[in-house]
């Protein structure tokens, strides 16, 4: 009997201060054993729990596409114990990954679609995955026009720079990147997600939208998801709720009959009507 | 596989032979409390339940899951390891049936159609269960209106029935068929001994006179019952301790967490409960079920709701009565369904 409990051992390949408040922090892990890697396949939208012997796993987002192999990325908010331990580690240093956990975008349904991102401060990281993989030649065509919103308080507070700066160089995409008030480092787009979304207007006809945020910026883009024409149906978006299983049998994560873990941890809107607002 | 009869006499021969192929546990009185022990000279017949529900056979309330080192200096330091022990094989006599089906029901929660416990299941595995027909039901028992009863066969490998001078053993399994095997004193019992059986069944499902309905509940949508009023009448009373989840059979809730000490360390899982607000609190600090409404409703749509939607249809409670016995402001499972199912 295989132990789903069991992580696979990885080393640290990189550490990366992502914001100007060093709060948020990317990790590049790679995989002691090579098989490890193979057996690791996953799909953007899932997550994996990240393993700290002596501290606990904490569940976070894989923000890396499959399409980049050779080592995944997590970007972790310093917010409890495990990701403050996390936080202090060094490049070399060993810990462990345990997943994919979850069920992902459903990338599959959303062929031949128009695709509409909408992401608001740290919430951007498997949407980061997403991109990245819909952007891969292999991918790419699948896929109608992309919309990318994306903002945060500050510039100092925008992950990924090089990535989004990357796409705005491209013409297969059309990123909006933003920030809530002027600020002298800065001559992009200024506004909350959802009035540039309002004003980027994208199609809703044959098109979806993937909406991750903090509950402030949720609870004023939808309105707006919906003004611009998108059913519940083709508005997706992933939860987040205190885990330690990620494999649907511990009994936390619960919204109604759903485990977050492993039935999310992304649903519709039309999925969430039916269901508690614990989350 | 044939029915068989023991003289009571015999019992403490009959342990004895089965003591060499397993560690066997009976129920016996300590003090006030009845529990399952092992190397018992007397096996304690005469008892209504134990205190606490034998759940702890297969989900223990705190168990190393893995160990490493965290010396910086070991080659295989900070990598979580296996540890390795077989579980023994073990049987439990006396068992309840109410008890018997929670593992049944707890089965389909270890598994489901992607990952299974493998803690669980190889104790689960590794263990023979002889239940003991219920005779003498509590006023708090509420089996038959769970889809069990005081003679269940459900979880089961072999199923006990006290006679007065013997005990007829109905084997259910092939693990039981072979623990009865291996026991001695056993004779085959004839028609009217298991016509006998079948009588003090019935008699023992007519003793039972709580009954419940839930029938209703499955009509009525999640966001129905759950925006129902009466859990705020509930949560008045209740005080959050948690007692129900800690006897529940059914209550499978656990915690996962790092213990080190010098330069080891283990990954342990205890239970948990739905009753604590730490239960569900984010490191952020928001909390999705911040309320005592949320936690005491939680439990009981987990139980009556949300189990029989997604793991087979069976309702997560045997209706065993230990949280009704034990709640120290007499919250009764029973009123609560009533008002779910209402």
């Amino acid at each position: 009997m295989s132990n789903p409990y069991k992580p696979y051992p990885v080393r640290i390949d990189k550490v990366i201060v992502e914001t100007e408040d060093k709060n948020l922090r990317s990790f590049r892990l790679v995989f002691l054993n090579p098989e490890d890697d193979k057996a690791f396949d996953y799909t953007p939208g899932q997550f994996a729990e990240l393993s700290l012997a002596g501290y606990g796993e904490i569940p976070i987002g894989i923000a890396s596409s499959p399409t980049e192999k050779g080592h995944l990325l997590f970007t972790v908010n310093k917010v409890g114990a495990v990701s403050s331990a996390l936080h202090n580690m060094k490049e070399g240093d060993i810990m462990g990954v345990r997943g994919p956990l979850g069920n992902s975008y459903p990338l599959k349904d959303m062929e031949g679609r128009d695709i509409v991102i909408v992401a608001g401060g740290f919430a951007v990281t498997t949407l980061r995955s997403t991109i990245t993989w819909m952007l891969d030649p292999a991918n790419r065509d699948k896929y109608g026009k992309i919309t990318f919103v994306y903002g945060a308080r500050t510039p100092g507070m925008l992950l990924y720079k090089d990535e989004w700066r990357a796409w705005q160089k491209r013409d297969d995409i059309d990123p909006y990147i933003t920030i809530d008030r002027e600020h002298p480092d800065w001559d992009g787009l200024v506004g909350l997600v959802p009035a540039v979304l309002e004003e980027a207007n994208p199609g809703s006809e044959n098109a979806v939208a993937l909406v991750c945020g903090p509950p402030i910026m949720i609870k004023f883009t939808q309105p707006v998801v919906e003004k611009l024409g998108f059913a519940d149906e083709d508005v997706i978006m992933s939860l987040e709720n205190r885990m330690k299983c990620g494999i649907g049998i511990c009994g936390r994560c619960n919204v109604g009959p759903e485990y977050v873990c492993k039935d999310g941890p992304v649903f519709t809107k039309a999925q969430l009507n039916e269901l508690p607002r614990e989350y | 596989m044939a029915d068989m009869i023991l003289k009571k006499s015999a019992l403490a021969d009959f342990i004895k032979s089965l003591s060499g192929s397993y560690k066997v546990f009976t129920p016996s009185r300590e003090g006030q409390e009845v529990k399952f022990a092992s190397n018992q000279g007397k096996v304690l017949l005469d008892f209504q339940n134990t205190l606490l529900s034998p759940k702890d056979f297969f989900f223990p309330q705190s168990e190393r899951m893995f160990e490493y080192s965290t010396d910086p200096a070991a080659a295989d330091a900070f990598i979580l390891k296996d540890i390795a022990t077989e579980p023994e094989p073990r049987l439990v006599f006396g068992i309840r049936p109410c008890d018997a089906r929670a593992f049944v029901i707890l089965d389909r929660i270890f598994k489901n159609d992607q990952y299974t416990d493998s803690y669980w299941f190889a104790r689960r595995e590794a263990t023979t269960l002889i239940g003991l027909g219920c005779q003498n039901p509590c006023p708090t028992c509420f089996c038959l209106s769970v889809g069990g009863g005081p003679f269940s066969e459900e979880g089961l490998d072999v199923l006990a029935c006290d006679l007065g001078e013997t005990l007829l053993f109905k084997p259910l399994t092939e693990k039981g068929q072979q623990a009865l095997d291996k026991a001695e004193g056993l004779a085959e019992a004839d028609d009217k001994t298991s016509q006998e059986a079948a009588r003090i069944k019935e008699q023992a499902e007519a003793a039972i006179s709580s009954r419940i309905s839930t029938d209703k509940i499955d009509e009525k949508t999640v966001m129905e019952l759950y925006e129902a009023p009466h859990w705020e009448v509930v949560q008045e009373r209740c005080l959050n301790c948690g007692v129900c989840t800690f006897v529940c059979p059914t209550c499978h809730c656990f915690d996962i967490q790092d213990e080190v000490a010098g330069k080891v360390g283990d990954r342990i899982r205890n239970w948990d409960t739905c009753m604590s607000w730490l239960f569900t609190q984010h490191g952020s600090g928001h909390n999705p079920r911040a309320d005592k409404t949320s936690r005491v409703r939680q439990r009981f749509m987990h139980k009556f709701k949300y189990i029989p939607m997604k793991r087979g249809g069976d309702i997560g409670c045997v209706g065993c009565g230990r949280c009704i016995m034990l709640c120290p402001v007499n919250i009764d499972v029973r009123d609560v369904v009533r008002d779910m199912n209402a």
